[in-house]
């Protein structure tokens, strides 16, 4: 323990790295597409000028431009740090959580690009109708199915079991994958990747016993036969999940199932 | 105007409103309103764990985590409902994992356990391991899957609503019932009225008092300042909890789960300071009494980085396995947000404003009170905006999330069985008046006060004067500060003038509620003259049980001119097992 104890005098070693990072603020531009239904014929490009500290979230920039320069900027926020999957937004033309992106890691010197994601109705400049991309979500029936008398204790269930489905609990419902996919952008009855990967964390459930019905639902002509593997989804989850591999799990179930 | 008409009408779809929906929707017909979609609460963002006495890694038993509640608690807490609490927390934690809640498991695929903070065996001997967790994101798994059974069951929601008013009524010798709620709908500005003949309230804490807060920008208190309003007390709004540890400057909260885990705080010195202060359980001492030596570590020069003015989380002992599996989420935070990778180097964090204990006052019953006895019929409260008292004055991490599946359950099916057993009341004429001229204000004001500049002043006044310790004099500045503002507020304009998703005038709203509590909190703080749990005064360092082992009690008074005032009263503290003792780690 010494060892870690000497490195940790102030500006030496360990935990240096916060301190020395660059915390000089700097002007940025944010190149935000607005669009109001209610004065706005067709949605349009506004420049804000706003001082930020590189290691800033691009969703501190934009309150700061809602609070000091124009209120009606209107986006929808809550947690700040990537958790309830408020601020998915087309950022430089991809998808991401304002709230997980930092200034630094964008080019600073351009004007940076804000816009609403892609393939579900625009409502008012970030903020677009989630209630469809809800809809394909509870229609792959995203809860635990299981029949037979309920035990008095914990249904047992293996470290190794457990694991199996780790990575499709993580999801957020964000949608920024959904509407990151070419497919769903000119197919909305496309189920999308989120529904999938929700499915996905039940049909690999050792506890659940719906996986059959799931699958089913997942076979038809809008489920996941449409995914055409092209990653977009995976790229864009800011959970880490390997959306495109549970896709592929789930294909696999379905052919395994049926051959 | 839209008008509807439901048995039960919960407002806030966290883990309390939707524990509570399960209940209620199976027994009456029940509307959810939520001014954010369900997933997008903030009980999604808690981390470390739910605590029962399960005892599946090691001997434990309820009596002990009621101990630790009520020590913890610093002997404020209301005994009976810790003891329910810590009995239901058992059947609580099952009941999830019936639901499907994927919590992480033993080999022999049990619900696994971890330490945590102020939790014991046999009465403080040692640290225990009670806490159930599902790797760190405990919470994002309880409010999925809260909202996955509430999908199977088909619970009604109306997403995106902001409930704006309580709509009270009052016979001639003034004793008040619940006709329903108004709220305002952000997709197209509408008012609606709802009927209804039992009303829950679930709207979460108000953390957006302060400036630095693990809380998300929307915890603003709505639930209580409509509380406030209509002329209901706040209890022991004084004892709020700062976590000890924040990521340094941000507020984003790091769990205790990372203590439990083996993580240790150390100073500039890398000194393991807790020993010296809980020579026993160390860095798993109840968060009030880390937090405090955290701010002591700073304010005597032992503070890390260039303004010695944070210390260290250390995890860099701990296998990089366990922590890439136990603590995923929180290693991420501080790769993204900080730029420090935990593994192999150490985490700066400090205090980060994160719990209300106090709040509507309710019973075991979960039914709301207008005094200290008078229960307010068809009015229920849940979770964190609730004051039952099970967590005192300091709560114990992991009881909330108890908290909430505790008391929502109970909450859901008291208020089913009211509504089924009672009649609506007559709801008032022009139910959305008070409503209606909020808005209208706002939105016709040609005032110079901008929201932003306001709520920037408040929470740097209550950072610095309302936090970890305060004093007569920071709190008489706090006050000043707070009506100063309050009178600014009057002239708030917005920018926004229209209908649709208008978010400039509900931030405004938001506002309003939050000065009127960060008032409550001061006033509250400034009458305590002790330290106790969350409270800590500078200039009043001991308990003092012979004055002031009681609840808080905080009414809003209203002159005859319209002026408001804040009259304090107190409510007694349940005792039932446990003599307040001197409170050691
Ligand atoms: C970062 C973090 C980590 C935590 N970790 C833990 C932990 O490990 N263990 C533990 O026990 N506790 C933990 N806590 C505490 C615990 O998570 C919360 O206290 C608890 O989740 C609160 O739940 P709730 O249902 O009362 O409120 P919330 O989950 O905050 O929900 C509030 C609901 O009310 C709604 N609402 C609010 N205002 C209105 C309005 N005006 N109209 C309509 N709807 C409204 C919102 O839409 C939301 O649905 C943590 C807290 C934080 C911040
Ligand atoms: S899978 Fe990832 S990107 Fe898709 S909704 Fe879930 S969290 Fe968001
Ligand atoms: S604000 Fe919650 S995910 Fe970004």
């Amino acid at each position: 323990m010494t060892a870690v104890v000497e490195e940790t005098a102030p500006g030496t070693g360990h935990g240096s790295t916060a301190a020395e990072r660059d915390h000089t603020p700097i002007v940025i531009t944010l190149r935000i597409r607005r669009f109001n239904p209610e004065t706005d014929a067709e949605p349009y490009w506004q420049d804000f000028k706003v001082e930020a500290d590189p290691t800033e979230r691009i969703l501190t920039a934009m309150m700061k431009i809602k609070a000091e320069q124009d209120g009606s900027l209107t986006f929808r926020r809550s947690c700040a740090h990537g958790i309830c999957g408020s601020d998915a937004m087309r950022i430089n033309g991809r998808n991401r959580l304002a709230c997980k992106t930092l200034v630094k890691d964008l080019d600073m010197a351009k004007p940076i690009t804000v816009e609403a994601i892609k393939g579900l109705k625009l409502e008012k400049d970030l903020v677009v109708d989630m209630d469809p991309f809800m809809q394909a979500y509870k229609d792959v029936m995203p809860f635990l199915i299981t029949s037979g008398n309920e035990p008095t204790r914990e249904r047992l269930q293996s470290p190794e079991d457990r694991e199996r489905f780790d990575d499709t609990t993580k999801c957020i419902l964000c949608a920024a994958c959904t509407t990151s996919c070419p497919v769903f952008w000119s197919d909305g009855q496309y189920f999308g990747p989120a529904a999938i990967v929700n499915a996905h964390r039940f049909i690999f459930d050792s506890r659940d016993e719906g996986a059959e019905e799931r699958l089913e639902i997942l076979n038809e002509k809008e489920g996941v036969w449409r995914c055409r593997t092209t990653f977009n989804c995976t790229e864009a989850c800011p959970r880490g999940i390997e959306v495109t591999k549970a896709i592929q799990e789930v294909k696999r179930a379905l052919i395994f199932r049926r051959v | 105007m839209q008008t509807h008409k439901y048995d039960t009408v919960i407002v806030g779809a966290g883990g309390a409103g939707m524990r509570a929906a399960l209940e209620s929707s199976k027994r009456s017909r029940t509307a959810v309103l939520t001014k954010l979609y369900p997933t997008r609460s903030h009980t999604g963002a808690a981390q470390g764990g739910m605590c029962a006495a399960l005892a599946n890694v090691e001997e434990d038993n309820w009596e002990w985590h009621t101990f630790d509640t009520v020590k913890g608690g610093d002997y404020l807490t209301d005994q009976d409902a810790a003891e329910i609490m810590c009995k239901e927390a058992i059947d609580a934690v099952l009941d999830l994992e019936k639901m499907g809640l994927p919590f992480s498991r033993t080999p022999e695929g049990r619900i696994d356990q971890r330490r945590f903070g102020g939790h014991t065996r046999d009465h403080g001997k040692a640290a225990v391991r009670r806490s159930c967790y599902a790797a760190d994101r405990t919470g994002h798994m309880i409010l999925q899957t809260l909202f996955q059974n509430c999908v199977k069951q088909n619970v009604e929601f109306y997403n995106e609503f902001y409930v704006l008013d309580l709509l009270l009524a009052e016979d001639e010798a003034g004793n008040k019932s619940t006709s329903g709620v108004v709220a305002y709908e952000l997709a197209t500005g509408e008012i609606h009225v709802f009927q209804a003949k039992s009303v829950i309230f679930a709207t979460g804490g108000f953390g957006k008092v302060f400036k630095t807060t693990s809380n998300a920008h929307t915890l603003t208190g709505d639930g209580m300042g409509i509380a406030w309003r209509r002329g209901l007390p706040l209890e022991d709004m004084e004892f709020y909890q700062f976590h000890p540890t924040g990521l340094a400057g941000l507020g984003i909260l790091l769990t205790e789960g990372a203590r439990g885990e083996g993580g240790i705080l150390r100073n500039a010195d890398g000194e393991r300071f807790m020993e010296r202060y809980a020579p026993t359980i160390k860095d798993l001492a109840p968060r009030d009494i880390v937090a405090r030596s955290m701010v002591l570590e700073v304010l005597e020069g032992r503070g890390a980085g260039p303004n010695k003015d944070y210390v260290y989380l250390d995890l860099t002992h701990l296998p990089a396995e366990q922590i890439e599996e136990k603590l995923p989420d929180i290693t991420e935070f501080a790769r993204t947000y900080l730029g420090v990778e935990p593994t192999t180097e150490l985490v700066p964090v400090y205090p980060t404003a994160h719990y209300a204990m106090g709040g509507i006052p309710t019973n075991v019953e979960a039914e709301v009170l207008s005094d200290n006895t008078t229960v307010v019929p068809g009015l229920y409260a849940a979770g964190e905006v609730a004051c039952v008292s099970v967590h005192g004055s300091n709560r114990l991490g992991t009881n909330s999330l108890l908290d909430i599946n505790v008391f929502g359950r109970r909450a859901g099916i008291a208020a089913a069985e009211y509504a089924t057993t009672h009649d609506f009341v007559e709801l008032p004429e022009a139910p959305e008046t008070t409503v209606v001229e909020l808005i209208e204000r706002l939105r016709d004001s040609s005032g110079t006060e901008r929201v932003g500049a306001i709520r920037a002043e408040m929470q740097e006044t209550m950072d610095a004067n309302a936090g970890v310790y305060r004093t007569e004099e920071t709190l008489k500045q706090a006050l000043a500060d707070i009506k100063g503002l309050q009178k600014r507020y009057l002239d708030v304009s917005i920018q926004d003038k229209g209908k649709r998703y208008n978010t400039d005038l509900l931030e405004a709203i938001e506002l309003g509620f939050l000065l009127d509590l960060a008032e409550v909190l001061v006033v509250g703080a400034q009458n305590r003259k002790e330290s106790r749990g969350g409270h800590a005064r500078e200039d009043f360092q001991a308990r003092d049980d012979e004055n002031y082992m009681k609840h808080t009690m905080a009414y809003r008074e209203v002159d005859a001119k319209g002026e408001h005032s804040i009259r304090l009263g107190y409510k007694p503290v349940v005792v039932t097992r446990y003599q307040p003792m001197e409170r050691k780690y």
